[in-house]
């Protein structure tokens, strides 16, 4: 009987009875992963790529925001060929590859080495000493900015004062450290002080984040290496000049990336040192800050967004530049 | 008949009183103003005193510091979300803010401003003036420039007050003299002489760095005076080479190494409230040398043309910027200088300061304020005003030709300036 109702009975039927919750079942909530995944793709297309491809439509148009989103006029690439040509960008291009080799190349010469310090010295206390390193990383640009400026201040800071101290140290007559040390305040904001001002802050504030990302490498070294090299009667240095540097490759490549992309977009700190303006004769004024001056002080926000496409296409350049030399060989 | 009277009074009285609770029950508004430090605090302190008169509306004060709140202002005019319903804008953005179109237009109906302009400071309302005659804002405070000095460390020195403000050049000598004597700078720096001198002179409707016209005026005598005189100053070591509101400023004006001070009116308020409180007594102000008038800062209340309340606004706005009373409060408590003329005439004026040794110094800001010419302001004033202290640096710092930097930087100006 049952056998003859199934011939019968075509099995589409059936299916037709099946309720959502089965018929879902069955197409195996194909849709399922793209709905749990849409979060960041949505996110990322409000915050993200729309800016990004309104900054481009607007770095061909001249606009003067504050009346609004109909002011905008087409200059086609009026504000690029200004940008190149206009001597204001020229110099704070400058001024930033200036402070990103005064800031960068420090950092990692110092953050290697200690490093291989924190490495092989400390047991265990390490990890308190690399939170101290840290900790500039994670404190606030702004506060650390206010602190230097407060420190480098020409009458009554910290810096001037030991360094006159030590320049004004007399021994009976003479004075034997003015020769290395000035017996007057630095005005540290005057333009030829300015970049290595802000250089040294950023150094300070980053050496610590690069020292972590070489201990974390360096970690992972494999320790037979140094055995073999020590059995083979190979010095401290030399294991650390022929197997840790070498090992320590790929980590280079990406924190010298890191800083490439970091220093060329310096902003705050050079913002808060030179109160906004970019110091005197712009001597510390920064690509990043040019382009918020622009915009904001000028009100041009055309042009900022040219300068922004500028400078995206100068770090993919100088990025690409670091991949050939210290990146993989293939 | 004296009873039936006191009785429809007392009617009348509870029936506004359940009318307003109704209105206030049914359709209470809530007016956004942003404003930032502060200027804010006008507001704070107004909020119940118009809380009583209008209860059913109510205030939410939104506050930034001044170049965040600016800048929120301008994305929020550029997007038209976000807005306010009234706008605080300093005098450093009124021009661009006023030109953009933006803002309501004070002078077409429902407003009609134009009936109050002359009740306030005859230059305030050119700032707020846009192209083709429409007014973006009202004006609220005003900065009349003032002379502040140090009367004790003038007194050690031997100078006299007039030979202080004479002229220029007596000015630059009363500083070597006190220089000499006591130690202390004349002025913080050489930047500010140069900038008030590019902006004395001035006629009515004649902008700083751009004539109504938008021909460049750089290179006029006002701007080769002001870079000729910064450059003595520098010259006769009198500038203390520090910024305005950096430490070492601040120290100084404490300390008494910076003996002088030119800025608006306003900066009694701060050397009383936190830059030098303990030189009570000590200080003086007086009119800026040479006979020079000049506007330090002002603040205005605009409407953007998206709001939400506009109706509630403009009343508020009319609150606070001719409510004479409000207009004093903020003189006492903030030494914001109203920029209606009949708060200026107040008996208040006529207090003496305690602060300045018990000056009366109100009045002579008001003297100020009356000679202050209708500055006209331009949009692309903030790229010429960098630019002009980059040449001012280039002369002070390298020794550079007046004639050339000003040439250069016309030519700056010029190419920057280009829409």
């Amino acid at each position: 009987m049952s056998s003859v109702e199934s011939a019968v009975r075509p099995p589409v039927v059936k299916i037709r009875k099946r309720t959502l919750k089965q018929r879902l079942n069955a197409s195996g909530y194909k849709w399922a992963p793209y709905l749990f995944v849409s979060p960041f793709f949505v996110i990322f297309a409000v915050f993200g790529l729309f800016p990004l491809l309104f900054s481009l439509f607007l770095s061909f148009h001249y606009w003067e925001p504050a009346a609004g989103l109909g002011a905008m006029e087409w200059v086609g690439i009026e504000n690029f060929t200004f940008t190149l040509t206009d001597g204001w960008f020229q110099t704070s291009v400058y001024n930033t590859i200036w402070i990103a080799l005064a800031a960068g190349i420090p950092q990692h010469v110092v953050a290697i080495p200690l490093a291989y310090f924190l490495h092989t010295s400390f047991k265990r206390s390490r990890n308190t000493v690399v939170g101290m390193y840290f900790l500039p990383f994670i404190t606030s640009s702004v506060a650390i900015s206010l602190v230097f400026t407060t420190l480098f201040s020409r009458d009554f800071g910290m810096i001037n004062m030991l360094f006159t101290s030590a320049g004004n140290w007399t021994v009976g007559d003479i004075q034997p450290l003015a020769w290395l040390f000035p017996t007057a305040n630095i005005d540290w904001n005057r333009p030829e002080y300015t970049k290595t001002m802000i250089a040294f802050v950023v150094f300070w504030r980053y050496v610590g984040w690069n020292t972590v990302l070489y201990l974390s490498a360096m970690q992972t070294i494999p320790k037979d290496l140094y055995e073999a090299a020590t059995v083979d009667g190979a010095k401290r240095w030399q294991q650390f000049w022929y197997i840790t540097v070498p090992m320590l490759k790929p980590m280079m490549f990406f924190a010298v990336t890191l800083t490439i992309i970091g220093n060329l977009q310096l902003f705050e700190e050079p913002f808060i040192i030179t109160g906004g303006t970019g110091g005197i004769e712009q001597a510390g004024k920064t690509a990043a800050m040019h382009m918020y001056i622009t915009a904001f002080v000028e009100g041009d926000f055309g042009t900022a967004s040219a300068i922004s496409w500028i400078l995206f296409a100068l770090i993919a350049f100088l990025t690409w530049g670091n991949n050939k030399l210290l990146g993989e060989k293939k | 008949m004296f009873n039936k009277k006191k009785l429809g009074t007392v009617a009348l009285a509870l029936g506004t009183t359940l009318a307003l609770t109704a209105t206030s029950a049914w359709a209470k508004t809530t007016l956004t103003v942003a404003s930032f430090p502060s200027f804010d605090q006008a507001v704070n302190s107004a909020i119940p005193l118009y809380k009583k008169l209008h209860p059913e509306v109510e205030i939410k004060l939104v506050s930034l510091a001044y170049g965040d709140h600016h800048n929120a202002m301008t994305t929020a005019l550029a997007t038209g979300g976000n807005l306010p319903d009234v706008m605080g804008i300093e005098y450093g953005y009124i021009g661009r803010f006023a030109a953009s179109g933006g803002l309501e237009d004070l002078r077409a109906a429902p407003y009609s401003a134009e009936q109050y302009e002359k009740l306030f400071s005859k230059f305030t309302i050119p700032l707020a003036t846009g192209g083709s005659g429409t007014l973006a804002a009202m004006p609220a405070d005003i900065g009349p420039g003032a002379l502040f000095y140090r009367e004790d460390i003038l007194e050690k020195a031997g100078v006299t007050h007039a030979e202080l403000t004479k002229d220029w050049d007596s000015y630059i000598a009363a500083g070597k003299k006190i220089k000499e004597a006591t130690g202390s700078y004349l002025v913080s720096s050489a930047t500010d002489i140069k900038d008030i001198v590019i902006r004395s002179g001035l006629k009515d409707g004649q902008g700083i760095y751009f004539d109504a016209d938008n021909t460049i005026t750089v290179e006029s005598d006002r701007f080769k005076e002001a870079f000729r005189l910064a450059k003595a100053v520098r010259e006769a070591g009198i500038d203390a080479q520090v910024g305005a509101w950096s430490s070492e400023w601040t120290e100084g004006l404490r300390r008494g190494t910076i003996a002088s001070q030119m800025m608006g009116a306003w900066l009694g308020g701060h050397l009383n409230g936190w830059i030098a409180p303990d030189s009570k007594g000590l200080w003086r102000s007086s009119q800026l040398p040479a006979g020079a008038y000049a506007s330090w800062g002002g603040s205005f209340y605009a409407i953007p043309k998206k709001a939400k309340n506009k109706e509630a606004a403009w009343e508020f706005i009319k609150f606070m910027t001719m409510n004479k009373e409000m207009q004093i409060a903020a003189f006492r408590d903030l030494d914001a200088f109203p920029a209606l003329v009949e708060a200026q005439n107040d008996d208040f004026v006529n207090q003496p300061i305690e602060y300045l040794g018990g000056q009366v110094a109100r009045v002579q800001w008001k003297e100020a304020a009356d000679r202050i010419p209708a500055m006209d302001v331009h949009k692309h004033d903030p790229v010429a005003e960098q630019i002009i202290n980059d040449a001012l640096e280039a002369v002070l710092e390298r020794d550079a030709d007046i004639d050339t930097v000003l040439a250069d930087a016309a030519k700056q100006i010029k190419r920057r300036a280009r829409r």
